[in-house]
């Protein structure tokens, strides 16, 4: 195994060069702080990761960890309180050229037009996703007619036709019932319908299954499967369940209190997995045929944000600390194969 | 939707039924009868002494000794299928002619107060809410509560003031001397507009005060809902966003309580009538009872509760549009 230090730049550090031309989107160093009552909170503490097209990126994390702080960084949805680092770097790669997310402003019409437009997101309420004063097919049409140059009449036959591409039986009729008179699984199914009805390039799907029961979510992990395919789309793909990530994800980050802990192919993190957090989250998934297995959560609780430890975060609960090391500086990354980078000092 | 209204309709109409009925006991319930009055004003000091059989044809004359069910459906059936709302002894009169002017500045009032209120409050906490924690904000909240703790008569002594010696406008009725009874143009609409002011922006102000916390409270809590950052991730821009899903949240506890500021209008409006001199129906009524003139009385109150019963069902109504899933569960 191949192992040695890569200094601070992780920008130069791109995966494997054979898909680094295959980017969609890459995020170099994006820390976001908020600012609060207490404190300043310091939600993403300088992460970076790439979306290649047509890959699932799965990104993985306890509570609070930055999953969908990240998230709502790349759809500029943040709210006023919080900041994005100045040196922070959201690049999409359109068929045009690249995008800068980070210095459009947030209102902007460009910005309006990557939103719902190349990236699409779904979020894990589909309960409350959806207003309850609209039809599903308002809300789907709404969409189709902010990006594409479609007719009324066009961009309902579309919403309907999404409908059905989603599953959802009788989408003539679904398509004029409110999101009340729908089931959860079946709104989850109709919010991707909105989600992927303006094609974009990439659809952020943060923790779509959560709120759903296991056989549903597991209908629904198999529907994006195909959708992804059929659509030719990549999807970023965030929850806090290693099982999930197995069964979607080409590519691997593990968050941790805002850091990227570990990245890999799914194959490095899960076959190989080097970071204590990653493993003992490992060993926090049932497995499958196991029937009776001992789950061990993480032990020990998270931090709270407001106090975020010195050195690596994750010392707190950590076998494997080092004393004198761990809590006192932060680890550099470590590259452990082409595709695999590990953040801590027992690889260094 | 047609099913819905014409449920909500019935509903007004059964209600109606028995306020009349509630509305027809009251006109019972004085002690003695308009005969006995009727007779003491009309005899008192000629030295007439009046028998029990001089009230009682006193009585058959105003159709006073017919059984209470009988009096009750000549009452009703008059004002539906007449809208003759008996005689107003009093005055010697029909009830019609002494409510007529005063029911139109009631109305007239009521629904300037209620526009303004509305007009006001609604864009101004949806701006409050949208701009929350700035300048605005903190100015509006502050106004808001000096809308809600100054009394009535005292702001509209204020503004009696204010119009009369700055605008030179009088005050007190529904037109000035010279358009009292000339045709309508639009220097008498003018002038109807600078007499309702004064009453209608008393009315309003606390109203408005009030009504603006409840829709900036309302639009706070509708802009973070997940289903608005939803519509924002589909790239809708910012303005429509808004006003088409949090603001249309936003105004439905205005609406649903639009029966309530009727109701308390009527009960403001006679102080401020009073210091205003205006002629409505809340001091006419008081007279009423005063005279125990009981078909005035009874169609003030008949009236002012069918105005509130129906401002209620078309909150309902209006309500049903703006939110489907009323109307859908039921
Ligand atoms: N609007 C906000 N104001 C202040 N702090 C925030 C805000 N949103 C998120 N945070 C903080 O940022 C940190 C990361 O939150 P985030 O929601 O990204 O976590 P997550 O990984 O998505 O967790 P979960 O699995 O619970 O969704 C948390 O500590 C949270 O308290
Ligand atoms: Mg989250």
């Amino acid at each position: 195994m191949m192992e040695w230090n890569v200094d601070t730049n992780e920008k130069e550090m791109g995966m494997a060069t054979a898909v680094s031309n295959n980017k969609l989107l890459e995020v170099t160093d994006l820390g976001v702080t908020f600012k609060t009552d207490e404190g300043l909170v310091r939600a993403v503490d300088g992460i970076s990761f790439t979306a290649h097209k047509g890959k699932t990126l799965g990104i993985v994390g306890e509570s609070g960890s930055g999953k969908s702080v990240t998230a709502q960084s790349i759809m500029r949805l943040l709210p006023n309180s919080a900041m994005i680092d100045e040196d922070s770097s959201i690049a999409f790669y359109r068929d045009s050229g690249p995008i800068e997310i980070t210095s459009l402003d947030n209102r902007s019409q460009k910005m309006r037009e990557l939103r719902g437009g190349d990236i699409a997101m779904i979020f894990q309420e589909p309960m409350s996703s959806f207003s309850p004063v609209y039809t599903i097919g308002n809300q789907i049409m709404e969409a189709i007619l902010q990006h594409r140059n479609v007719s009324k009449q066009e961009a309902r036959e579309i919403a309907i036709d999404m409908l059905d591409k989603v599953g959802i039986a009788n989408p003539a009729v679904r398509v004029d019932q409110y999101p009340f008179e729908l089931s959860g699984g079946m709104r989850q199914r109709a919010m991707i319908a909105v989600a992927l009805s303006t094609r974009p390039s990439l659809l952020i799907a943060d923790e779509p299954t959560t709120a759903l029961d296991v056989t549903i979510q597991a209908q629904i992990l198999e529907l994006m499967r195909g959708l992804k395919d059929e659509f030719d789309m990549s999807i970023i793909f965030i929850t806090h369940d290693l099982g999930v990530i197995a069964q979607v994800a080409q590519e691997i980050v593990v968050m941790y209190l805002g850091k990227a802990m570990e990245r890999g192919t799914a194959k490095d993190v899960l076959g190989n997995p080097q970071h204590p957090y990653t493993v003992s989250l490992l060993g926090a998934i049932p497995k499958l045929g196991t029937l009776g297995g001992r789950l061990t959560p993480v032990g020990g609780d998270i931090p709270s944000p407001l106090q975020r430890p010195s050195g690596c975060p994750f010392h707190t609960r950590c076998k494997q600390k080092i004393e004198g090391v761990c809590d006192v500086d932060p680890p550099g990354i470590t590259r452990v194969s082409d595709t695999h980078t590990v953040y801590c000092y027992l690889y260094e | 939707m047609i099913r819905f209204v014409i449920e909500r309709f019935f509903g007004m109409f059964v209600t109606m039924f028995f306020v009349s009925i509630m509305v027809f006991i009251i006109m019972e319930l004085p002690p003695g009868d308009y005969a006995d009055r009727y007779a003491f004003r009309k005899f008192s000091g000629t030295g007439v002494t009046v028998t029990e059989s001089d009230l009682d044809n006193i009585r058959a004359e105003l159709g006073l000794d017919r059984p209470a069910y009988q009096r009750y459906f000549s009452w009703i059936g008059g004002i539906l299928f007449r809208f003759d709302f008996g005689d107003a002894f009093a005055y010697e009169t029909s009830v019609n002619n002494v409510l007529g002017q005063r029911l139109g500045l009631t109305l007239a009032i009521l629904f300037s107060t209620l526009i303004i209120t509305y007009l006001v409050a609604i864009p101004v906490g949806i701006y409050a809410a949208v701009h929350r924690h700035s300048a605005a904000d903190y100015g509006l909240t502050i106004f808001s509560y000096l809308g809600l703790a100054l009394p009535n008569f005292l702001l509209a002594l204020i503004l009696l003031y204010i119009s009369v010696k700055y605008l030179g406008s009088s005050v007190g009725g529904l037109f000035s001397a010279e358009y009292q009874d000339a045709p309508w143009s639009i220097a008498k609409f003018v002038d109807l507009l600078k007499h309702l002011m004064v009453p209608a922006i008393v009315l309003a102000w606390s109203a408005t005060a009030f009504q603006i916390q409840t829709v900036r409270a309302t639009m706070s809590d509708e802009i973070n809902k997940l289903s608005v950052t939803a519509a924002r991730a589909r790239g809708i821009p910012e303005r429509r966003l808004l006003f088409k899903y949090p603001a249309r949240l936003a105004i439905n506890p205005v609406v649903s309580t639009m029966g309530f500021d009727v109701n308390r209008i009527f009960s403001e409006l006679p102080i401020v009538a009073l210091v205003l001199g205006l002629a409505e129906l809340g001091e006419l009524l008081i007279q009423s009872y005063l005279d125990l003139d009981m078909f005035v009385a009874g169609a003030i109150l008949l009236l002012l509760t069918f105005i509130i019963v129906f401002m209620n069902f078309l909150s309902d109504i209006a309500l049903s549009f703006l939110d489907p899933r009323i109307k859908l569960k039921g």
